[in-house]
């Protein structure tokens, strides 16, 4: 009971509030846009949402799961560069320049053989880290805007990636990548079985793999103390001898190796996805941006929203039986992540509630001995 | 026609829009509030005004029509920005945070409504251009300049101009003004003089809803015959532009201008003689606006000229 108070009285529990509340009220957003379409559909198609994955069975959970897989990973990434006080929205363009080593690899790589999908794997997470070392380099030694630059990170990978595929792994008849070889695709241990075959594979466990050492990294070893130092106050940290500059570009490189790493698990699933060549940036990397918001950055708060924005999503997919559009699923997200935007009223908000009780129960005592007094 | 002709005509409408948009984020973020949202608003205003011009396309066409969706535009990219306003000036909520939020609600939205709305269920929405002017009366038969500006034009460009000219004087030549670079420089500085800090952050976010509405439209229009919620990342190269452009109008039309023009190259090397011989793919075209915006960056960043209190709440309490 003690540890449940103090865990209340904690500035993480008004984290988790903040972040349950914002989730809420945008799932109601979302339930009175679905009223306002169909009022006769909306509750039904609105219970279909939160029933999410479960519709389908232990296969919907696999669907799930399986679609939680990148999304983990791009979430990992975006929160990691978060707690060093960077705000990498370029998961997009190291996720597609990590998916294309994964399939160049893939297709071009049989001599391989069984090691050949960990290979690509590396090379993804490579890449990836290449691809976002530039913006780290930019900002540690140019004072450059990591936002704005790795936004145009995003458009170079989006556009060089769709050169290069044309040039070197291009299905011209479906104008995407070529098919990649059965050696390179990610081993299934059974999952696909388990889950009544769902796309399911490793990835997951690479996954939740990753959750457990940038768990560790953060949390349990010198440099991961100085990156969030950094984080929350870089002047502070270069007076104590932390090395920001050389912080920044590390930060960042292990942020672009885990969203290349979701590019290798994306496109190396047996399911069989392809790089489109089309002029669209992958909505996997952006969708980093929301889950890391909404798992307050940590690993394990991360692994919870991707597995939550993939199971509405797939709610979404669901819905669709009745005759709605399944967007509504990004407009609640989108909904989701503006009012946690305003975590920090509502943070304040919670202490001040807890604050104001525990006066009361401070004061409680005094008053009672007073009226015992009379 | 000859290509020199073809190819200012091409710019223009690519770099219009680009102008347009980056001037909106230049009144936001001289005001002290980051608007990563563009992306969005952009979105938001060629929908909503495309969803006006398909309802009474039937009724009217032509330039009376355009000048109703621009109106349109500019409300709609106003109250969309409303709540980038109230999250960042009230809420003190993370600007980019709630940027990012506005960029993921505009499509989503723009193609649930779509499809929800249209007949045919698709998230396109069509629309006939009945906005392209063959010449500009007297204008156009000007040898030389007029094929340039005059002829095969939109009155969105002139708009596009003539907005242009009303910033710069806006930002530097009147009160209002003044105000709004002291709220981006030194809020606290302004507020001890009377300015009410929040009413000018308002009116600048609001005004780059406005242009930045009227930007998605006008980007729309002349390249395109439909709308399927997307301005193809233009509110992002407008940020960049923007940031080329170290926030000064000026620079902004340099930069849009420079932006429209690889983009034009882009999109029509391969009827350029010169450049089809090169034999290049059109990748690399595409790539080189952004590659050479991050080397701008890496040059102008050490003495950036962005507005210092951008980008952090304004707290009565710090001074």
């Amino acid at each position: 009971m003690n540890r449940l108070k103090k865990w209340v009285n904690s500035p993480r529990f008004s984290d988790v509030v903040a972040s349950v509340g914002a989730i809420i009220v945008g799932l109601i957003f979302g339930l009175v846009i679905l009223l306002i379409t169909n009022a006769q559909q909306a509750f039904p198609a609105f219970f279909t949402i939160l029933k999410g994955g479960f519709s389908g069975g232990a296969k919907g959970i696999g669907e799930v799961l399986y679609m939680a897989t990148p999304l983990i990973l791009t979430g990992l990434s975006v929160g990691f560069a978060f707690k060093t006080g960077l705000f990498n929205i370029g998961a997009s363009g190291q996720l597609i320049v990590g998916g294309f080593v994964a399939i160049l690899v893939g297709v071009k790589g049989e001599a391989l053989g069984s090691y050949q999908w960990i290979v690509a794997f590396l090379g993804a997470m490579a890449a990836g880290a290449v691809w976002a070392a530039v913006p780290g380099i930019l900002k540690a030694v140019f004072n450059v805007h990591e936002v704005i630059s790795s936004i145009m990170m995003n458009y170079i990978g989006m556009y060089l990636v769709n050169m290069l595929v044309v040039e070197m792994v291009y299905d011209k008849l479906k104008n995407q990548s070529l098919i990649i070889k059965e050696t390179a695709e990610l081993p299934t241990w059974g999952l696909d079985k388990i889950t009544q075959g769902s796309g399911l594979n490793a990835g997951f466990l690479i996954a939740i793999l990753f959750v457990i050492i940038t768990y560790i990294i953060l949390n349990k070893t010198v440099f991961g103390y100085e990156l969030i130092a950094c984080g929350h106050n870089p002047e502070a940290s270069k007076y104590a001898g932390i090395k920001a500059k050389r912080n920044i570009v590390l930060a960042m490189v292990i942020a672009g190796a885990l969203a290349g790493a979701a590019g290798a698990l994306m496109y190396l699933a047996s399911t069989g996805k392809h790089i489109r060549v089309v002029d669209v940036l992958a909505n996997e990397g952006f969708m980093g941006i929301p889950i890391a918001l909404l798992g307050l950055s940590n690993p394990i708060g991360v692994f919870f929203a991707a597995i939550f924005i993939a199971y509405i999503t797939i709610g979404g997919f669901y819905m669709q039986l009745f005759d709605f559009v399944p967007e509504i699923i990004d407009i609640m997200i989108a909904s989701i992540i503006y009012f946690s935007a305003f975590a920090l009223i509502a943070k304040n908000l919670i202490a001040y509630i807890l604050k104001r009780q525990k006066k009361k129960e401070k004061d409680k005592p005094i008053e009672e001995v007073k009226e015992a007094k009379k | 026609m000859d290509i020199l002709a073809f190819l200012i005509q091409q710019t223009m409408f690519f770099s219009i829009p680009l102008l347009v948009v980056a001037l909106g984020g230049m009144f936001s973020e001289r005001s002290g509030v980051v608007n990563i949202a563009l992306e969005g608003i952009m979105i938001m205003g060629a929908f909503v005004s495309m969803m006006a011009i398909s309802v009474l396309q039937d009724t009217m066409q032509g330039q009376g029509l355009l000048l109703i969706a621009l109106s349109v535009a500019a409300l709609a990219g106003m109250a969309f920005s409303l709540l980038h306003a109230y999250a960042s000036i009230n809420m003190k909520a993370d600007q980019v945070i709630s940027g990012t939020a506005l960029n993921m609600f505009a499509p989503a939205f723009a193609i649930f409504v779509a499809r929800t709305v249209q007949e045919t269920h698709t998230k396109d929405i069509n629309f006939t251009n009945t906005f392209r002017i063959e010449s500009v009366p007297v204008l156009g038969k000007i040898p030389v300049i007029g094929p340039w500006l005059f002829q095969n034009a939109y009155i969105t460009t002139y708009i596009g101009i003539a907005i242009l000219i009303i910033s710069a004087i806006l930002l530097y030549k009147t009160k209002f003004g003044l105000r709004l670079r002291a709220c981006g420089e030194h809020p606290q500085a302004a507020d001890s003089v009377g300015v009410n800090v929040y009413k000018i952050r308002y009116a600048g976010v609001l005004i780059s809803g406005a242009l930045a509405g009227i930007g998605g439209l006008i980007f729309v229009i002349p390249t395109s015959t439909n709308f399927s919620a997307t301005v193809s990342g233009y509110g992002f190269l407008a940020l960049a532009v923007l940031i080329f452009g170290q926030w000064k109008p000026k620079r902004i039309l340099f930069a849009a201008f420079f932006f429209g023009f690889m983009k034009t190259i882009s999109a029509a090397y391969s009827g350029i003689p010169a450049l089809k011989d090169l034999d290049i793919s059109s990748g690399i075209y595409k790539m080189i606006p952004y590659i050479i915006t991050l080397f701008v960056l890496a040059i102008s960043s050490k003495n950036s000229q962005s507005p210092k209190a951008a980008g952090i709440p304004y707290d009565v309490g710090k001074r």
